[in-house]
């Protein structure tokens, strides 16, 4: 019965997203607003409705309703209710219905809050954003139902997978989902000012700050993605240049270029056909990634498994390129713009460099990431890249990237003498070599880390200035005491005083991913109880390995470790593998000692035999990790500042559709 | 609302009047660029997706063909290196199995007793080792006691052209060339006979 | 392709159980009941040797895990013979050549710089060199504009009318931004 109320409001929500596409486009057509509103009003429907769909799926996990294929798929009765509900993103049919309730909530909140203002742009978006729900909620109903029927009912399910039953991962899928989801909206509105020729900058003004919501997002969906790899994956590291994992950076990339670049727009009013393209790119790349991801056509560790959605996601995909590339094509003209540079010393300059920079690490990523469907296709056998290569290409233009991060600042619009810059960087260059000197004293002598420290203190000298600049001017022009001028300036200027939070944040998970990827170090050995190993300042002594059976069809194995820091004893590690009896999956859960400066990070290895007295132990030194962490929750706190929204934006928002009418009516 | 204009009847030329700086051909130009672009990443998607739905040879279709180089003592009649193309006319039985999978245990001996049963001249039975080391094969195909050609995949070039989806997995091939059969896990005595059979027959 | 032996998949239905469960299993119980004998005592070489070799290789079974950490039994076969290999004096080099030779290319991070798969350098090189050389003549044209106009007059000429429409004409370059106004008070108040 339940289900069956899921399957028929799933049909409502499709029902009501074709009619708002075509009501949307027949009002349009006949000028009769009327039924664009009522277009606008079924897309909000939508989201009640597959919310519904969302929630009887849920009761039906909740409930473990084998009867469901996708409740027994997922969930076993043995496991906690909270999984049960993260169950409804476990599977494919689940995660899709769930991607579907995103993209409701996105769409209904876009045309509520949206609504008044741009409603010459609405129509448009409304058939956009209709279109693509259309299709994935298709794709729910007819390719991937989740309220499909079993001809049985099994006595019990097949357990969610473990590697999903981990906290990171609960919520890693839905960051995700929600970034990438969260860029229908942007580039609906960016279409829509294509379709429309409304092409001043209201579009931007909408754009961008949807545009930075998704992005919030997938920049969390990443972090997250790394911390649960790190946590759970069991190797020590936080990213393998995997293609999934390249399937989300790509987009994020691209926005990142379009925050960047949208600022010469609004500022100087140039390249607005740049713009407009790189949140076409953006959207592309979201859905050419969701559909590798999906599709099995680049296999990578997480990818679904062969399903019938491949080719309809690729017709979509197609459909989505060659109307976006059509419409910026049709409207190139109207998109030219005098752009013109009055110095190569000047922010729009620097935006310039920067939005080179990153397409360049987009083109390489992106070339190595298909660099098995090219190589398959010319030479017949599949290729494969490994993190080696990524890192060789990306890190000189990462280094550059965050150079050009830590001086961008100092430039002004327009101009700015070359002396000026000099002056500004003059100290923090040396400040940064004092530093780099004292590390060579300390005993580095990696050249490539040394320039890599080199230029990620320099930066972070320069974006500190910033800040400390900013908060003296308020102290000495309003006399200020320092905490109060620091959180005014931030709040007075949350875009700029956001954005440099946000590169603070990278140059603090730049410091983390240079010690990790240039000083780790680790060590395998097999210990007896009684054993010790050593690995740098840390020692580890191994004291006996029980074994349990944990929740569900759970069997722990888990070792007990004294670790000593510097011959000073630190505490007891509990590294352990996990064997889900059910699927036979295994899984490696380590244990880490983890300080500011480093994580001794332990595993028990499983695929080496282990007994209550002899165990194999794999342990890293992780120097600096907890800076990529800490770096990701600087870069969040600081897009949340510049994401706020601010009334005086809003304000001058409201007060441009008015003269577009009357303009337009002339 | 009768006042909302309908924006998207101006025509963008007439939005941009002159376009004296730029000339026509520049456009023309990013134009294409984008569309080869566009264009270029759909064929790559599709043809990946296409290469990722076909799953293997099937039924019917010609043997991808391929040359082995045997394991020392497993040769096929003396030869140390033979191509699929060269038994045309013999019913090939191509197995792939490796050592360090458990079913390919299950069905070693059915093998090798097929094998016997059959005229070598009729019946190649051939055994491709897939991602497995060699110290090891030598060793799984003492303890199963095999007499029939056994060869690595050198490259992992057999098992991708076929396609394969783990081990083990068996392609019986008729002596025109073409798959009469596909079997994907452990075979059995009375499946293996039935098709033998029935490749022979179709090729006579 | 060969899902069955993948063993962290992302969660998603997992077509065929079969050989995932039995290989497994198997392979588990081997583990704890038979302590020791995996390990097999061949020479002095160290674990730590053979996963500095082994890090750089993806066996073809567990793609996109290195086999230093992949648990499959194929793999600690692989790094059994990468022990043995070592034993007898072969060099990282060498060892990687020889998988490269046996299970092909694809099992090398970083592939073999011949053939189709120079290109993973030489695009790289290739295309961020010319695209650096298009993108200093675009920006420099833009200068050479941005001269023009600066000489003629201050106001940025002739926005496209699309927008200005809508946007006020913009002021004089020192107007146009606020942001530029606080930014030089900023400085001033800072350079005090």
């Amino acid at each position: 019965m339940i289900p069956d109320l899921g399957y028929i409001a799933l049909g409502f929500a499709f029902g009501t997203a074709v009619y708002a596409a075509v009501a949307a486009w027949y009002g349009h057509r006949t000028d009769q607003p009327r039924w664009v509103e009522s277009a606008r009003n079924a897309t909000i429907i939508t989201l009640p409705l597959v919310a519904l769909a969302c929630f009887l799926l849920i009761v039906s996990l909740l409930r473990s309703d084998f009867s469901v294929e996708y409740v027994w798929r997922v969930s076993s009765r043995g496991m906690p209710d909270y999984l049960k509900v993260t169950a409804l993103w476990g599977g494919q049919a689940g995660s899709l219905l769930f991607w579907n309730f995103l993209l409701a909530v996105f769409t209904a909140a876009a045309m509520m809050r949206n609504w008044r203002r741009q409603r010459e742009l609405m129509a448009y978006a409304i058939m956009v954003a209709s279109f693509t729900q259309i299709f994935f909620l298709g794709l729910s109903l007819f390719i991937e139902n989740p309220f499909t029927r079993l001809a049985f009912v099994p006595p019990d399910g097949n357990g969610l997978n473990p590697l999903l039953r981990h906290p990171g991962m609960i919520i890693h899928p839905p960051m995700l989902y929600l970034g990438f989801v969260g860029f229908t909206i942007p580039y609906a509105f960016g279409m829509a000012a294509l379709m429309s020729g409304k092409l001043d900058d209201t579009w931007i003004r909408l754009t961008r700050r949807w545009t930075l919501v998704a992005w919030l997002f997938l920049s969390l969906g990443l972090i997250l993605g790394g911390r649960w790899a790190y946590d759970v994956l069991g190797w020590g590291g936080y990213w393998a240049w995997d293609p999934v994992e390249n399937a989300s950076f790509m987009p994020w990339l691209a926005g990142t270029a379009f925050l960047h670049s949208v600022m010469i727009q609004e500022k100087r009013d140039m390249f607005k056909m740049w713009n407009m393209s790189l949140i076409v790119l953006t959207y592309c790349l979201v859905i050419s990634g969701t559909f590798i991801v999906r599709s099995g056509v680049i296999s990578s560790v997480h990818s679904f498994a062969q399903s019938a959605i491949g080719p309809l996601f690729f017709g979509f995909i197609a459909i989505m390129f060659v109307f976006s590339v059509y419409w910026l094509s049709k409207r190139h003209e109207a998109l030219k713009s005098e752009n013109h540079l009055n110095s190569f010393l000047s922010r729009e300059a620097a935006f310039l460099y920067n939005n080179f920079l990153i397409l360049a690490i987009l083109a390489v990523v992106f070339l190595f990431t298909y660099y098995p469907i090219f190589s398959e296709l010319i030479t017949g056998e599949k290729g494969f890249v490994g993190p080696p290569v990524y890192e060789q290409a990306t890190g000189p233009l990462f280094g550059v990237l965050v150079l050009l991060m830590g001086v961008a600042p100092l430039t002004m619009w327009y101009r700015t003498s070359a002396q000026r810059i000099g002056m500004g960087v003059r100290w923090p260059a040396l400040a940064a070599l004092i530093f780099i000197g004292v590390l060579i004293v300390l005993g580095i002598r990696d050249w490539r880390a040394l320039l890599g420290l080199w230029i990620v203190s320099f930066a972070a000298i320069l974006t500190l200035l910033e800040f400390w600049k900013g908060t003296r001017g308020r102290m000495k022009a309003k006399g200020e005491p320092p905490w109060t001028a620091f959180a005014t300036l931030m709040g007075r200027n949350r875009r700029r005083y956001g954005g440099y939070w946000i590169h603070m944040g990278v140059i603090v998970m730049a410091f983390g991913i240079i010690g990790m990827e240039l000083f780790q170090e680790q060590t395998q050995i097999r210990l007896t109880v009684g054993d010790t190993l050593s690995l740098g300042r840390y020692e580890m002594q191994f004291l006996g390995a029980t074994r349990f059976p944990g929740p569900d069809d759970l069997l722990i194995t888990q070792a007990t470790v004294d670790v000593y820091d510097n011959g000073r004893y630190v505490g007891q590690y509990y590294p352990r593998t996990e064997l889900y009896t059910r699927t036979n999956q295994p899984m490696t859960i380590p244990d880490a000692r983890s300080t500011i400066s480093e994580d001794f990070y332990i595993l028990m290895i499983n695929w080496e035999p282990t007994s209550s007295d002899q165990a194999t132990f794999r342990v890293y030194l992780n120097p600096l990790v907890n800076w990529v962490w800490a770096g990701g929750i600087i870069f969040v706190i600081g897009t949340l500042i510049a994401a706020w929204p601010d009334r005086k934006e809003e304000l001058v928002t409201v007060s441009r559709p008015h003269q577009t009418v009357l303009a337009g009516g002339d | 609302m009768t006042d909302t204009m309908k924006v998207s009847e101006i025509e963008p030329t007439e939005l941009a009047p002159a376009m004296e700086t730029t000339g026509k051909r520049g456009i023309r130009w990013t134009a294409v660029a984008m569309w080869a672009v566009a264009l270029g990443v759909l064929a790559l998607l599709g043809w990946g997706l296409i290469k990722a739905n076909a799953p293997r040879p099937e039924v019917g279709e010609v043997a991808p063909n391929f040359t082995v180089e045997f394991f020392t003592g497993y040769e096929w009649q003396g030869e140390s290196s033979v191509a699929l193309d060269d038994l045309r006319g013999k019913v090939v039985v191509l197995n792939f199995w490796a050592s360090w999978c458990v079913e390919c245990r299950y069905e070693a001996d059915v093998l090798e007793n097929a094998s016997r049963q059959y005229a070598p001249d009729e019946v190649v039975f051939l055994g491709v080792a897939y991602a497995d080391v060699e110290p090891n094969s030598l060793a799984y195909m003492q303890e199963f006691g095999v007499s029939y050609p056994h060869a690595p995949d050198l490259g992992t070039r057999i098992s991708n052209s076929y396609e394969i989806t783990g081990v083990p997995e068996t392609f019986v091939i008729g002596p025109d060339g073409k798959i009469v059969y596909v079997h994907i896990g452990p075979i059995n005595q009375t499946t293996l006979n039935r098709v033998i059979a029935q490749a022979m027959e179709g090729g006579s | 392709m060969k899902d069955r032996l993948r063993i962290t998949d992302y969660g998603l239905p997992i077509t065929d159980y079969r050989l995932r469960i039995t290989f497994c299993g198997l392979l588990l119980t081997l583990l704890f009941f038979t302590a020791g004998v995996v390990v097999a005592q061949t020479g002095e070489v160290t674990d730590d040797e053979v996963n500095a070799v082994a890090k750089d290789l993806f066996c073809p079974v567990c793609e996109s895990t290195p086999l230093d950490v992949c648990p499959t039994k194929a793999c600690a076969d692989w790094r059994e013979l990468i022990r043995t290999q070592l034993a007898e004096g072969k060099t990282r080099t060498e060892i990687h050549d020889y998988f490269a030779r046996q299970y092909g290319d694809g099992v090398l991070a970083d592939p073999p710089k011949r053939g189709f798969s120079l290109i993973l350098w030489a695009l790289p090189v290739i295309g961020v060199a010319i695209g650096g050389v298009l993108f200093v003549r675009y920006v420099r044209n833009l200068r050479r504009e941005g001269d023009v106009v600066a000489a003629t007059a201050v106001v940025p000429a002739n926005p496209s009318p699309a927008s200005a429409a809508s946007v006020p004409q913009p002021a004089t370059p020192l107007e146009a931004s606020g942001d530029y106004v606080s930014r030089v008070e900023e400085e001033l108040l800072a350079r005090k």
